[in-house]
């Protein structure tokens, strides 16, 4: 297949055009559904790791559902399904909702996960000097926690973007769907949607590398690699 | 100043002290010896409420405590008296040298920052640690880590340290340092109880010694009496048996 004049106008004529719906619709659907997620995430670790009983079966109850079934199917449920109750959200409102929701209880086991790997001596010794749970969970506990969740958490930032492109399933006007549109007009599969991967492939790229830089803060804040001796 | 009367506790029904009774004076220094699992740990952490007893009672300066009743704000109070040095140290991982000093002093007691600062600069010099102030406990060595630990305990001006082997996590060459400490401590009299394995250090730096044997107190008594001749030939035994480890 030659790259004919043809391609290559189609090519830079829909560049801009995709990454725009990028920056406009997957950006902002990534950022707040995960800021939304990690504050999801982090209520349900703390209800289970301080054992509120009730709160914490709901919470267990909650990871069950989302982590047993497919992200797409959750997408189709609340925007096609829910109207059936007479619930009726805009589409990005309730791309985000989903996005939160599944990411939240992903999250919630690594944030989980994340503060049991404190050392109980962590806490033993903030009671010692006369702190409150609180106060620990707050100054010592959770800081150390983020940072062994950090690299996992990035991981979760990753897929998510890339997710959001099954947001086009439930009309959301994203890169995946401006693509499609493209592809359907010019029929120029293969080009088109080498070109949307790129740009898929150049925002994890930059979010890679915030994660290197992000822990490597991290590791100047704890003194080092070796977090414990 | 603290007396305790008939701490008991067990775990999962297996009883690991049975109705241990002891008294500390003020400025004294408690070293509690024994073998392996006698339950001197596990006294040490009840004394601090680390373990709930299952019962007992406490006199602490004056006031009787039931031990196993104690509320969480009764606890809070009575530790802000009291400080605990662990055998692991356990320094606030995500705080410098200084920050582990003072945490307490500003978080728990309120204390305004430059005057925690200044306590807890006084603390690191205490433990010929003002240098490394700035440094996290990665960067330093275990002898280092249990000095500054040592710091965070003196900087709340406690009534009473305990500590629990403060020198058993520790590499031979760094264990002088500590107990150099702790000997400076003593002779400045602060009243401690030291669960340790350094017979040498507790001959030397207390002035009683309870012994501790399958979770009771075998005897309570001041140190020159333990060491001597004349004593109960089960102690007699294991101050030979530890000799014995010393000759390896």
């Amino acid at each position: 297949m030659a790259l004919s004049e043809r391609l290559v106008d189609i090519l830079v004529t829909s560049f801009p055009r995709i990454l725009g719906q990028g920056i406009l619709v997957t950006i902002p659907l990534t950022v707040i559904s995960f800021v939304l997620a990690l504050i999801i995430a982090v209520i349900c670790a703390m209800i289970q790791i301080a054992d509120i009983r009730g709160l914490k079966q709901l919470v267990r109850f909650y990871i069950w559902i989302i982590r047993g079934t497919p992200l797409l199917v959750q997408l189709y449920l609340v925007y096609f399904g829910l109207p059936d109750l007479g619930i009726m959200l805009p589409a990005f409102p309730c791309a985000v909702a989903v996005f939160a929701l599944n990411e939240g209880a992903y999250c919630a086991e690594t944030v989980r996960a994340s503060i049991e790997a404190v050392p109980r001596g962590q806490m033993e010794a903030g009671y010692c000097v006369g702190m409150s749970y609180v106060q620990i969970m707050a100054r010592i506990v959770l800081p150390q926690a983020f940072r062994t969740a950090f690299p996992p958490l990035s991981n979760s930032l990753i897929s998510m973007v890339k997710d959001t492109s099954l947001a086009a399933n439930i009309t959301v006007m994203e890169m995946f769907m401006e693509t499609q549109r493209v592809a359907g007009r010019t029929y120029e599969h293969l080009a088109l949607y080498s070109e949307v991967a790129v740009i898929y492939l150049l925002f994890c790229t930059v979010i890679t590398w915030l994660q290197r830089m992000g822990e490597r803060r991290l590791n100047a804040m704890n003194g080092g690699d070796v977090i414990h001796a | 100043m603290l007396e305790i009367v008939g701490l008991r506790k067990s775990f999962d029904g297996a009883p690991i002290l049975r109705e241990v009774d002891l008294s500390i004076r003020q400025g004294d220094v408690l070293a509690v010896l024994g073998p392996s699992g006698g339950g001197k740990t596990t006294l040490l952490r009840c004394m601090n409420y680390l373990e709930r007893a299952d019962a007992g009672t406490m006199i602490f300066q004056g006031r009787k405590m039931d031990m196993p009743a104690m509320t969480r704000r009764e606890i809070a109070d009575y530790r802000r008296h009291t400080a605990f040095v662990f055998q692991n140290f356990n320094l606030f991982s995500n705080k410098t040298a200084l920050q582990n000093v003072t945490e307490g002093l500003i978080v728990a007691r309120k204390m305004a920052r430059s005057e925690a600062e200044k306590r807890g600069m006084e603390a690191l010099e205490r433990v010929g640690l003002a240098d490394r102030r700035d440094a996290y406990p990665s960067q330093l060595s275990g002898g280092q880590q249990q000095r500054v630990a040592i710091a965070r305990a003196v900087a709340g001006s406690p009534d009473v340290i305990f500590f629990d082997e403060p020198t058993s996590a520790l590499d031979p060459e760094l264990i002088g340092g500590v107990l150099d400490v702790i000997q400076a401590l003593a002779e400045d009299g602060m009243t401690m109880v030291v669960v340790t394995h350094e017979v040498n250090f507790a001959r030397r730096v207390s002035d009683r010694v309870l012994f501790m044997e399958n979770g009771a107190a075998l005897v309570c008594q001041d140190t020159a009496a333990f060491f001597g001749e004349q004593n109960l030939e089960r102690i007699q035994t294991f101050l030979r048996s530890l000799e014995r480890k010393d000759d390896k």
